[in-house]
């Protein structure tokens, strides 16, 4: 059987975090009242005109730095020519030819193998409004609060072979997004889009095959599964002896299938031209190197850091620095006192379970890097157990904020050490467990988590539960 | 002497010195509209009420001692500007009933100055013609003769001015239509450099070469109405960040010495004889005041026409793209969306603005791109190489403004590319993105104006009124009124 490869490219528009639009003053502000946040520039009203806002320059010049891309000295607008109600001009800003940043890539690591994921261009648009098909009439309504809100377009090289790859590049990408503080990489609400070109072809052919462009992937979840469904559909259709046509699809993510939404032939001549109402960008020198100069330290860079400098394993480090609020969490912790690999080990076990349950980020919850390294220190002290850490007391902190030892004591939760009284509760338990007693020494040695259960019982939990194994097994031998 | 028969000038010096008020301007204003705009039709709207506030305002600040430039001085505005709450149609059906929530720049300008809007100009559909015969609306009249064209675009601003329906006016300018009816009308019509005036509020027809000017009775007036309007505006991206001179001091230098350029191309076999001999006199007259002429070359000008309809209609067809109906302006329903779309622009547009939004089109499709919009675009930095040659050896280029005099209406009616040439002389000013202005040089035998049109440097528009003025000085036609 002929085995099959996928080619795929991705296109990503990030809506971008100014605070107001591409091209006016307006806010960009989320969820407000239809058509509170437009002005006449914005709605598209007769003679009115552009004016470029430089800080979404400034943003997509810092992605462009971010993903190793050429930045354009000398760099213009376009017009994309379209009619639709929800684009009020009846054309879109967006760059074509002469994009502000070129040539870049990004590195994903798959199965612990890195892959350079080639970037073609990142250039600037403005966003359209939207259209709301609500009640009994025969029309739809328009809101265009989203109209020019600053979007960049990132499209990558068609480097991508599965849709595992697909699905780390939309993550690495989001990481430097958001590291970068350009777009808050919410897919969700439409913040980060992304549109796949997809083809197949025959291992070990040069050519590429025809390609559908894929639209509507509105969740991280779905990257994966609608390339699959797509990648499974175009070889199904060639091995039944049909052709993959040229067409833009759209997912649907209710029945998990593609659908054809036009062919080639409908496609639209965009007619782009150079905008005339703006002129074109030069992008000076010095002002790229300042740009360069405000760059964080990226996820790669941070992860190589957190392996070879704290040496935790690299697994940590990859859930420690996707998100730079974790990282420096993280870091924060560890300047506190905190050991960095039991640090960064509870975190990823305790903390992440928590934080999922509350789908929170570790920076919005009342958990402090102070708390963890108090807590830690308890532990280590033996004033208290882990299990008990890790349930009423991070309960606790979560709940209310206070420290560690204050909960511990608040709640009596000081766990006895002292052996003559770990010793008493133990003979305590063996006296009333006879049977047990004999079946352990017979051979049953599964019976010493029944003791140690019984003598916590007693103990309300409080027991250092080493001392009560070891003491327990001098007892019983 | 009616109130309204005077200049900028004339009348600044009544107002300063109170010996009339804005009130009684704006009556004799309103009696020669009510007398003589139902036979010229310069006027799309005429607003009246709107005026009188104003003149309140600009008597106020005169008592105060405030007067700037334009107070009290009553200003048409051609309606393609939009002005807040002012009905501002482009003479379009589309925009029949539309008025603007927002000043435009050089109104607001103006405001400033103290000025009074009299009222919106008739112009050719949104400023897409040569005779106003494309407005939505009505036909204006040449003043001069009532069955000829008063020129276009910017037609009811020139018939305005001639008519003396207002003081000055303004008119905006693609490839001709401040300076041609200026010249079919006898008046003084000046296309600043472009990015010299903000675009900030003028309905687009083609935006690389779209330019806000003066139409006035004099020289003097011109440089006053530009004064201003021009200098930078952060809202329009391509007005240009620099300073701007007082444009009434150059007025009155000696022109000894200046090289005025004859280009050889815009003598051409065919041009109407009359139209020739006053210009070639006016050429002469340039001499015997000092200036030196100079034959010069402008080689691609037999290109500049094809350029220009492939670049303008390309720019237009995007810029109209916004009338569809959704948001603002004429709606015709229809069963579906693409139907509601294609009613409301069928029935919106008249058949001038189709065909270039359809040429427009056109040359932007894939597949024809290259050939034409890119290809216009290289011949138009050919065109502009040709002035900045030209420029190295003469201050300014001095040529005919059109070819004819004011035509019969329905003459090039019928004949699109008829018409288009009569922007031949223009158009070439306006891809190099140069200023011009056309003043009056003479009259045909048949008693219609002939205008001279001065072309200048980038930015230099000084050079520009220096000659206009001299020559202005040193003639009468200026001074000639058209009888109504």
């Amino acid at each position: 059987m002929m085995k099959y490869e996928a080619v795929i490219g991705l296109e990503v528009h990030a809506q971008m975090l100014t605070d107001t639009k591409m091209f006016c003053g307006c806010s960009t502000r989320f969820g407000s009242e239809p058509n509170t946040q437009t002005c006449p520039v914005c709605i598209g009203m007769p003679g009115v005109l552009p004016v470029m806002n430089k800080k979404a320059l400034e943003f997509t010049i810092k992605t462009g730095l971010a993903t190793n891309c050429k930045i354009s000295p000398y760099s213009r607008f376009a017009r994309k020519n379209y009619f639709y109600p929800d684009l009020p001009k009846g054309y879109q800003i967006s760059q074509y030819e002469l994009p502000i940043c070129e040539g870049g890539y990004i590195e994903i690591v798959l199965d612990g193998e890195a892959k350079r994921i080639g970037i073609t261009r990142i250039h600037m648009e403005e966003d359209a409004g939207k259209n709301i098909h609500e009640g009994s009439g025969p029309y739809s309504f328009v809101d265009l609060n989203r109209a020019g809100i600053p979007l960049m377009e990132i499209v990558s090289e068609p480097d991508i072979r599965s849709p595992k790859e697909a699905a780390e590049y939309m993550k690495k990408l989001r990481t430097i997004l958001r590291y970068l503080g350009v777009c808050d990489g919410n897919m969700e609400q439409g913040s980060l889009r992304c549109d796949a070109n997809v083809s197949i072809r025959p291992v070990g052919q040069k050519e590429y095959g025809t390609r559908a462009e894929v639209k509507n992937i509105n969740s991280f979840k779905f990257v994966e599964k609608a390339m699959e469904y797509e990648i499974k559909r175009q070889i199904k259709v060639v091995e039944e002896g049909g052709r993959v046509i040229q067409e833009t699809r759209l997912w649907d993510s209710n029945k998990g299938i593609t659908e054809s939404m036009r062919g080639k032939e409908e496609a639209h001549d965009y007619r782009y031209f150079p905008e005339p109402d703006l002129v074109p960008i030069a992008a000076d020198k010095e002002w790229i190197d300042e740009i360069r100069s405000t760059l964080p330290e990226l996820p790669d860079a941070k992860r190589e850091r957190f392996i070879s400098g704290y040496g935790i394993p690299e697994y940590d480090a990859d859930l420690l620095t996707e998100e730079k609020v974790r990282a420096e969490w993280f870091e924060d912790a560890v300047k506190a006192g905190g050991k960095p690999k039991i640090v960064a080990n509870w975190i990823i076990t305790n903390i992440f379970k928590r934080l999922k349950e509350e789908d929170k980020e570790i920076n919005e919850t009342l958990l402090k890097p102070k708390h963890l390294v108090s807590l830690l220190s308890l532990i280590d002290a033996g004033s208290t157990s882990s299990t008990m850490a890790k349930t009423i007391i991070l309960d606790e902190i979560f709940k209310s904020g206070k420290m560690p030892e204050d909960i511990v004591k608040e709640k009596g939760l000081v766990q006895i050490s002292d052996a003559g009284e770990i010793e008493k509760a133990i003979d305590e338990i063996l006296a009333k467990s006879q049977k047990e007693v004999e079946r352990y020494k017979s051979g049953d040695e599964k019976l010493i988590g029944f003791f140690v259960g019984q003598i916590m019982k007693a103990t309300k939990g409080k027991a250092n539960p080493q001392m009560v194994n070891e003491l327990l097994k001098k007892k019983l031998s | 002497m009616k109130l309204n028969e005077l200049t900028i000038s004339e009348l600044r010096r009544l107002l300063d010195d109170r010996e009339v008020k804005p009130g009684e301007v704006l009556d004799d204003i309103y009696n020669r509209i009510d007398a003589v705009d139902d036979k010229v039709k310069s006027y799309i709207t005429i607003t009246k009420d709107v005026a009188y506030e104003m003149a309140k305002d600009a008597e106020q600040a005169i008592l105060s001692n405030k007067a700037s430039l334009l107070t009290g001085i009553p200003v048409a505005v051609k309606d393609n500007m939009c002005t807040k709450d002012i009905s501002t149609t482009c003479a379009s059906k589309i925009l029949h009933n539309f008025k603007p929530p927002y000043e435009s720049t050089v109104t607001a300008r103006l405001k400033e100055q103290g000025y009074i809007l009299t009222g919106k100009t008739n112009l050719d559909e949104f400023a897409m013609g040569s005779s106003t015969e494309n407005s939505g609306f009505h036909t204006t009249r040449n003043p001069w003769d009532l069955e000829r064209v008063p020129g276009g675009s910017s037609g009811g601003s020139a018939a305005a001015v001639a008519a003396d329906e207002c003081i000055a006016a303004l008119g905006s300018d693609t490839g001709g239509s401040i300076r041609q009816p200026a010249a079919l009308c006898g008046v003084v019509g000046l296309k600043p450099t472009y990015g010299r005036v903000s675009r900030y509020g003028l309905v687009a027809f083609a935006s690389s070469l779209d330019q806000i000017g003066p139409i006035t009775k004099n020289v003097a007036d011109a440089a006053i109405m530009l004064n201003a309007i021009a200098g930078h505006d952060p809202s329009d991206s391509t007005s240009a960040p620099m300073d701007v001179p007082d444009f009434a001091n150059v007025l009155g230098h000696d022109i000894k010495g200046l090289k005025i350029g004859i280009p050889k191309e815009y003598f051409i076999e065919g041009m109407d004889k009359d139209i020739e001999d006053s210009v070639r006199t006016a050429i002469k007259k340039l001499e015997s005041l000092g200036a030196i002429p100079v034959e010069v070359s402008l080689p691609h000008t037999g290109y500049a026409v094809a350029t220009y309809y492939i670049l303008a209609t390309s720019e237009a067809s995007s810029n109209l793209a916004r009338y569809d109906g959704v948001k603002y302006g004429f709606r015709v329903d229809g069963k579906d969306l693409l139907d509601m779309y294609m009613n409301t622009r069928a029935q919106g547009f008249g058949s001038e603005v189709k065909r270039r939004i359809m040429l427009g089109t056109y040359a932007l499709s894939a597949g024809y791109y290259e050939a034409y919009y890119k290809k216009g675009q290289q011949v138009r930095t050919l065109i502009k190489q040709d002035f900045d040659n030209a420029f190295k050896n003469v201050d300014v280029i001095v040529t005919p403004t059109s070819p004819s005099a004011a035509f019969k209406i329905g003459e090039k009616a019928t004949d699109p590319l008829q018409m288009y040439l009569s922007d031949i002389f223009t158009i070439s000013v306006n891809l190099a993105g140069v200023p011009a202005i056309s003043i009056p040089c003479g009259f045909t035998r048949d008693n219609l104006p002939v205008g001279l049109q001065i072309i200048g440097k980038h930015f230099d528009e000084e050079s520009i009124f220096k000659i206009a003025y001299a020559y202005e000085q040193s003639t009468e036609w200026h001074l000639r009124r058209p009888q109504l």
